[in-house]
């Protein structure tokens, strides 16, 4: 199955940051149910029953995932799910009951308060739903902050937000306050103090969610478009399956507190852990999700005359092109080499062996 | 019937039989009217000694404090003393302009060029004096605990409990241990302004540091900030307007209890100015005075207002020194050229008494021609007051009706009528359903019949208990048990039940009148902008000066009190009014608006009963207010509780004054209670929150 990118997650294994078996419970006594602060345990589910029967309320539960290098690891559930929890114990803003939380292969958990405040200004960055700017700082001063608490001078301070304000096209708004500015221009001040530090990893706690959806489409594009250019490793939390998977190079779905499944987004559509995940997956209009990579004649030759698109274009994109090139569209990878011919017929064969794995009621969208 | 009843409703009536009962066994058992003076535990004694105790053995340190405060106050008021007049107002006029522009720096420097007209400039300065050490210091311990109380949420109960006391006790039960422990002096204003006004920069800071979002603390510590940086660098900004309003109020409370202190004399301020003319009833010099008094409070509310509500945009601009620092230095700059002028005008230095402008005398000549001339009114207005509903209110219908009073006898006859209409009221409410309200109509013809100060306490006290347990449940009703036993056991149940009767009307008056007024105010923008000024005004005004016009028309009396109360305490039920009605959600209102509902239909139907929690909570403003006036109001002739610290407060009798404040802390503190409990399972009820 190919990634949404070529220069994702397949390119670099490296782990960034993994968490094993973290547990966060709340309640009167929580660490009463694990020894040693270890989270393993033989049978979490029956376990996670335990702790909800003494009267505790289980907001993670046995979680574990890793998210390399330069990857964008969506973690989507619902409310009350526990990803805002889960980005939240990563950032050690939440402290978890068990588990460890390996940062570069070191665990984060043991960290003293100036050692992981070292961490947080030097490595991580997070951005937050309701924007989370101090409302009584301007954009500038805003951006600048976390530079600011570090001690940094201020020649040195006006380059670096200069740099980011630019990345999130805020120019000449630095003397604005908050709330003279529109929701998604804030969450731009949000994205731009959060990238400020430099981080390596970058939490996002649905980001977009406070914004109406026009301004949340843009929004995406202009995520997708400065991590293409920063290679960050990025975890982001969304309860939006259709965002998910529009930025995911792989994702986790979480439900009560637990991981149901890991996987890439057409992994996940393709073969979905449960029913719960098909719910989710079922409304997902697969056109979006296949790319012309997955419905390539390799045996066809391409001719001069037909257009080119890379391997990662979504069918939905492709199919409008489909309708003026009868002869099909030449595929091609990163590299720039052509690897086959996407046709109407490839397609509409790709498509149907899709929905016949789906549930009847859905019907087949082609 | 009665199986269907409700455990409530039957409590109700089994309740209101006993009382029926124990009225009827009055004669043969009077101590069910009349708490035994055998049973009264003589706390007053025992607080007395603990008294002398601790100032023997404390006294000292006591009376050190009061010379080291001593220092810093003695030096505020001779340097205000010695500047120049214009150099001070220059100064206010610049700190007005930093705060609110043009508008309140003409309104500051007329207030002010006021007080000097009037002849009032030495006594303002000696008030303003005490305000400008109290408020720093005030604010420095409200904050700090404001601050303590945030990190340590288990404290919180405790802290809100003392902090009740501390604003509900009246200042001059308090004033009589300050007293004691420091001495007589100006000293002795400023400790008790610091008790009262602290509290309300305590619950502000609080408030205020609750209130940043969860999120902006998680942006500030993912940016890396020490919980050092968090707190002064994300916390405090963030809550800064909250703060400041707590500055605002603090700075309001100072100055109403400098005001109040300056009644022990000593102290040659403008509250003592206006004490002493109001007691010789000299109406034009105390108005004078009084004057000042109010332009003081609303120069001080607006500057600090102000700052509060200002814009903070403009104030980080980057310049030069010179542009960044130009309030200072156009202060500093008039400063100089002010004082330079004053030595070359000795105008400006002390400004002559010929100059005075003094209209005293013709005030009081106005004032005499207008009460003689309408005497016969105001002697109307007075007796039909009394005899129609002050006096039924107190002692019962049973013995007011006499030739004297109505003209005729209360015979048999009358009173089998009085029965026979009130036993129709109760039985038609009853047949219509609406048994809450005949069972308010049956209390109320019991009240209005026998008298409230007539009533058995075992009565009242098991009423009390029971309403607190079915709005609030056991804990609150033990606690209003408690309380209400307090004053039983210490032997102020008859002074409470005068303090409650007068109040108690002031406060249904106050707030019919207020509640009406807040209704057209939600209902008319014309109305709500005719109000707010009116509002601000009375609100601001510190409440000596309230009680001036009724003394000199109403000369003294509980009438004249019963006046002054309701001036004072018609405000919030106005504000909570309008409030509530216009801030229903409008979903529910376009919802009627579309099922056909007339503008009326609205008002009644679906705007009040959805307001009503909010309104409620006007009312419970409404008695604090009422009972914040009471003591007040002892001055111009009251019998309650208001009387009694009073009373002790001239003595010296700590005991008799501190027992009679916390009695009516206990009023105010029980209101309160019984009314949040209700109003919040109201609002619980309809799915809204507390304003």
């Amino acid at each position: 199955m190919a990634t949404k990118k070529s220069n994702g997650a397949d390119s670099d294994q490296t782990v960034k940051v993994s968490c094993r078996n973290v547990w966060k419970i709340y309640g009167e006594a929580p660490e009463t149910f694990f020894q040693g602060g270890s989270g393993a345990v033989s049978d979490p589910t029956a376990h996670a029953d335990k702790i909800r029967q003494s009267g505790h309320i289980v907001a993670s539960a046995n979680v574990s995932f890793d998210v390399h290098v330069g990857e964008i690891f969506v973690i989507m559930g619902l409310s009350g799910s526990g990803k805002s929890t889960m980005v939240r114990c990563l950032s050690r803003l939440v402290e978890p009951t068990a588990g460890e939380i390996l940062l570069d292969g070191e665990d984060l958990l043991k960290k003293s308060p100036t050692e992981l405040i070292d961490i947080r200004r030097h490595k991580m960055g997070m951005v937050f739903q309701s924007f989370g700017l101090l409302p009584h700082l301007n954009v500038f001063d805003n951006i600048a902050f976390p530079l600011k608490l570090q001690g940094m001078g201020l020649a040195e301070r006006r380059d670096r937000t200069a740099r980011v304000v630019e990345l999130v096209g805020l120019e000449g708004r630095e003397a604005s306050y908050p709330r003279q500015l529109s929701g998604g221009q804030q969450q731009r001040v949000g994205i731009a103090r959060s990238l400020a530090v430099e981080p390596e990893l970058w939490f996002l706690d649905e980001p977009f969610s406070a914004l109406d959806p026009l301004i949340r489409r843009q929004m995406q594009d202009e995520f997708l478009r400065i991590q293409s250019q920063l290679q960050k490793s990025i975890v982001f939390i969304t309860h939006d399956f259709l965002e998910a998977l529009r930025i995911a190079d792989r994702m986790a779905i979480m439900r009560d507190g637990a991981v149901v499944q890991i996987g890439t987004p057409a992994d996940l559509i393709i073969n979905p852990a449960d029913d719960y995940v098909k719910e989710f997956t079922g409304d997902v209009p697969i056109a979006r999700v296949l790319t012309a990579e997955t419905v390539i004649d390799k045996a066809k030759k391409p001719t001069a005359r037909m257009p080119r698109v890379s391997a990662d274009t979504s069918v939905e994109t492709l199919l409008p092109q489909l309708a003026d090139h009868k002869n099909g569209i030449a595929v091609e990878n990163a590299a720039g080499k052509v690897i086959g011919v996407a046709t109407a017929q490839n397609v509409v064969n790709a498509l149907a062996s899709e929905a016949a794995k789906r549930p009847d009621d859905e019907g087949a969208p082609a | 019937m009665m199986d269907r009843l409700d455990r409530t409703t039957q409590g109700w009536i089994v309740l209101l039989a006993a009382t029926l009962v124990m009225l009827a066994l009055r004669d043969k058992a009077g101590w069910l009217i009349t708490y035994p003076a055998d049973w009264v535990v003589p706390l007053k004694d025992v607080l007395n000694t603990a008294m002398a105790w601790f100032e023997a053995t404390f006294g000292w340190f006591f009376r050190g404090l009061t010379a080291i405060l001593d220092v810093p106050l003695k030096a505020v008021q001779v340097l205000l003393q010695w500047l120049p007049w214009p150099v001070t107002i220059a100064l206010c006029a610049v700190a007005a302009h930093a705060a609110a522009g043009w508008r309140l720096v003409i309104f500051t420097v007329a207030a002010m060029f006021y007080m000097v007209l009037v002849g009032y400039w030495t006594e303002s300065m000696n008030t303003l004096a005490l305000v400008a050490i109290s408020v720093p210091l005030a604010i420095f311990i409200g904050f700090v605990t404001g601050v303590a109380g945030y990190y340590f949420p288990r404290s919180e109960r405790v802290l809100v409990t003392i902090l009740d006391l501390l604003q509900t006790v009246p200042a001059f039960a308090y004033l009589i241990p300050i007293i004691m422990l420091f001495g007589f002096g100006p000293v002795v204003g400023l400790i008790a302004s610091l008790i009262y006004a602290f509290p309300p920069m305590v619950r502000n800071t609080m408030l205020g540091l609750r209130s940043v979002p969860a999120e902006v603390i998680e942006s500030g510590l993912m940016s890396g900030a020490t919980q050092w940086q968090l707190f002064w660098q994300v916390q405090i900004p963030t809550s800064a307007r909250q703060l400041l309003l707590g500055v605002n109020q603090t700075t309001m409370a100072a100055l109403s209890m400098v005001i109040i202190a300056s009644i022990i004399g000593g102290t040659a301020d403008i509250g003592w100015e206006v004490i002493s003319k109001v007691r010789k009833a000299e109406f034009g010099e105390s108005l004078l005075a009084g004057i000042v008094i109010a332009l003081m409070a609303m120069v001080m509310d607006r500057i600090t207002a102000g700052l509060a509500l200002k814009d903070r945009s403009e104030f980080e601009q980057a310049g030069s020194f010179a542009e960044r620092h130009w309030y200072w230095l156009l202060a500093g700059a008039l400063a100089i050229g002010f004082f330079a002028a004053a030595q070359v005008l000795p105008l400006l230095k002390n400004y002559p008494e010929a100059l005075e402008f003094y209209p005293a005398e013709v005030m009081n000549d106005a004032l005499s021609s207008f009460v003689l001339s309408s005497r016969g009114v105001i002697e109307a207005i007075k007796n039909f007051s009394f005899f129609f509903v002050m006096l039924p209110a107190r002692i019962g219908l049973e013995q007011t009706i006499s030739p004297y009073s109505w003209g005729f006898e209360f015979t048999t006859p009358l009173k089998l009528v009085y029965l026979a209409l009130v036993s129709a009221l109760v039985g038609w409410a009853w047949f219509k359903g609406k048994i809450n309200l005949a069972l308010t109509l049956a209390f109320f013809a019991i009240l209005f019949f026998f008298g409230l100060t007539k009533l058995p306490w075992p009565g009242l006290l098991a009423m009390t208990t029971f309403m607190a347990w079915t709005v609030g449940g056991r804990a609150l009703a033990i606690g209003v048990f408690l309380s209400i036993g307090f004053i039983l056991v210490t032997g102020i149940w008859p002074q409470a039940m005068l303090s409650v009767y007068l109040c108690g009307l002031a406060v249904a008056i106050s707030f019919g009148l207020g509640a009406a007024l807040g209704i057209a105010g939600a209902q008319s923008d014309r109305v709500s902008a005719i109000l707010r000024p009116i509002n601000d005004t009375m609100q601001t005004m510190p409440l000596f000066v309230i009680l001036i016009p009724f003394v000199m028309i109403f000369k003294i009396g509980e009438f004249t009190a019963l006046l002054a109360i309701i001036a004072y305490a018609f405000v919030p039920a106005i504000r909570y009014t309008e409030h509530g009605l216009r801030n229903l959600p409008s979903d529910v209102i376009e919802a009627a608006t579309c099922m056909g509902c007339t503008k009326w239909q609205l008002l009644w139907q679906v705007k009040l009963p959805l307001a009503l929690p909010v309104i409620m909570l006007g009312l419970n403003q409404t008695i604090l207010y009422g009972i914040a006036m009471l003591v007040i109001a002892a001055l111009v002739g009251t019998n309650g509780l208001g009387q009694q610290v009073y009373i002790g407060l001239g003595d010296g009798d700590f005991g008799v004054g501190i027992i009679a404040g916390i009695g009516m802390a206990i009023i105010a503190m029980v209101a309160d209670r019984l009314i949040q409990a209700w109003s919040k399972s109201r609002q619980e009820a309809f799915g809204l929150t507390a304003p």
